[in-house]
């Protein structure tokens, strides 16, 4: 019982993203955009010379093997990190920016960023509170049910299964409304269930108008979602193209050729 | 994630539209209010785990009880003895629980959503504080007590300033303490290093503090003790500026 797009009355079509202010030859600003960013620890060089943007409604699929920068691309967008070289514009503004840019982005780590003695609607709730919501918004029990989460809303999230742990985590992370949402490796730890009704949820706030920015191995499940797709390999961003056709078998033998430089 | 998958028929919660518009509404959240949520999720984490408050309280117990034996009544005065074995006790059970205020914020990577949210980096020192002040507070409050009783001091009225210099003392090391979890709990050895930067620190307090008590158990009026008691005061106003500035320090990138 996924969640078709249109089908919600959140439901917005892609072709017209809510709330995005136009650009001089009237293309809509992007929600986020990276020019030539670099990152380095130390001397070794995380990120080189990225450049993508992602407007309203998009959605980037990020593809890349271990290493290659995608989860310090990811925390650069989130303003966690700050470039070495180039920037990254949220909103036309600056990263870091002001708390009410950075109140734009949801983040879904690889961790859970939960706290495993408070109940699910105490995370949740936490959440919201430090983006200036009530304890009893009404946003917070919407985002549970939206979840499925109500009737666990007071189970500790410590005696949840990783599936449920991971719902949580999305709803703590889109609780507050952001128009920017970063997913890292959101699938992992899911069963193929679960992995459908987080595609299903994904799919949705993707039509709601919301940017999506997804890092993940699988490129099937990537690409279910993405308006746009990208490599990176070493840093580098090797391939940035919209994704016109889901043929996600064609797409994965580019993707093994850009990274082990497999023959065509 | 297992079956029943998300359910079609609820409501988006926030349309990217009606999101985008609360938000809007949505003044940010005052640095006290922000302090205090904090703070009382701490303390929620605190009060259903129990690992490092029940700690701090069997080593400060055991730590009494050990100085008790082995100390020699026909001496040394119980009087002379009992103030530094206290404020000793107490320093170091504190950082027992120090560690642990930015320690539970690495576990799952929750303070990623901690610095994206929309609130200043001093409201997370003065939440982290506050909580941290509250379970040293909470520490001394029975530590004072088991002194008190293992020593027979002569106690009456004195309790009440003695609880005041306990607080006084606790602001000083919890300021300190707080700043330098922040700093170390990213470090391979954050539970060695977090005692050996602070404890130096602590110095300044512990002193005013223990001589303040020290004279106070003697029967001296609060009067005598008012020029440690300003010092201790001063050290207060020292640390926690310094510590509340520096604090955006430790965890920026």
């Amino acid at each position: 019982m996924a969640l078709s797009p249109g089908s919600g009355p959140g439901y917005r079509s892609r072709a017209m993203p809510l709330r995005a202010s136009l650009t001089p030859d009237h293309r809509p600003s992007p929600v986020v955009a990276v020019d030539a960013l670099g990152r380095r620890y130390g001397v070794r060089r995380a990120l080189g010379d990225v450049s993508l943007a992602v407007h309203a409604g998009e959605c980037l699929a990020l593809f890349g093997p271990n290493g290659a920068g995608k989860t310090t691309l990811l925390r650069s967008l989130a303003g966690l990190l700050r470039p070495s070289s180039g920037e990254v514009r949220l909103h036309g503004e600056r990263l870091p920016g002001t708390p009410a840019t950075r109140a734009r982005v949801g983040l879904l780590s690889h961790h859970s960023m939960l706290y495993d003695a408070l109940t699910v609607r105490e995370n949740v709730a936490f959440a919201a509170a430090l983006h200036g919501m009530g304890d009893e918004d009404p946003a917070i029990d919407a985002t549970l049910a939206r979840l499925d989460l109500a009737a666990r809303a007071l189970v500790p999230v410590r005696a949840l299964s990783r599936g449920w742990q991971q719902r949580t985590s999305i709803a703590r992370a889109i609780v507050h409304g952001p128009s920017l949402v970063l997913l890292d490796e959101p699938y992992t730890g899911l069963d193929v269930a679960g992995a459908r009704a987080l595609t299903a949820l994904l799919r949705t706030l993707r039509d709601e108008g919301r940017a999506l920015v997804l890092v993940t191995h699988d490129v099937n499940e990537g690409l279910e979602l993405a308006t746009h797709a990208a490599v990176l390999v070493d840093g580098r961003l090797v391939l940035h193209e919209p994704v016109a056709a889901r043929d996600a078998s064609a797409f994965a033998d580019r993707y093994r050729r850009l990274t082990l430089g497999e023959a065509a | 994630m297992s079956a029943p998958p998300i359910d079609e028929a609820a409501p988006a919660a926030r349309p990217a539209d009606t999101a985008d518009d609360a938000r809007a509404r949505r003044r940010a959240p005052s640095t006290l209010a922000v302090a205090w949520r904090l703070a009382r999720k701490d303390l929620a984490i605190e009060y259903r785990t129990r690992s490092a408050f029940f700690a701090s309280l069997t080593f400060s117990i055991i730590g009494v009880a050990i100085f008790y034996f082995v100390w020699d009544p026909t001496a040394v005065r119980a009087i002379d003895v009992a103030p530094g074995v206290l404020w000793t006790i107490f320093a170091f059970a504190s950082l027992l629980g120090l560690h642990r205020a930015f320690a539970i914020e690495l576990q799952t990577r929750a303070m990623d959503a901690l610095l994206l949210a929309p609130v200043s980096r001093e409201a997370l020192f003065l939440g982290k504080a506050i909580a941290n002040l509250v379970y040293v507070s909470a520490v001394l409050a029975i530590t004072i007590p088991v002194a008190v009783l293992f020593y027979n001091l002569p106690i009456g009225t004195g309790l009440v300033v003695l609880a005041g210099i306990g607080v006084l003392a606790a602001i000083g090391m919890v300021s300190v303490g707080t700043l330098f979890s922040s700093m170390t709990v990213h470090t391979r050895f954050a539970e060695l290093l977090l005692p050996m930067l602070a404890l130096p620190f602590f110095i300044p307090v512990v002193v005013p503090a223990a001589q303040a008590s020290a004279r106070l158990l003697l029967g001296r009026p609060v009067s005598e003790v008012a020029d440690w008691l300003q010092l201790l005061a001063a050290f207060d106003v020292i640390f926690f500026t310094a510590c509340l500035l520096l604090f955006p320090l430790t965890i920026e990138d």
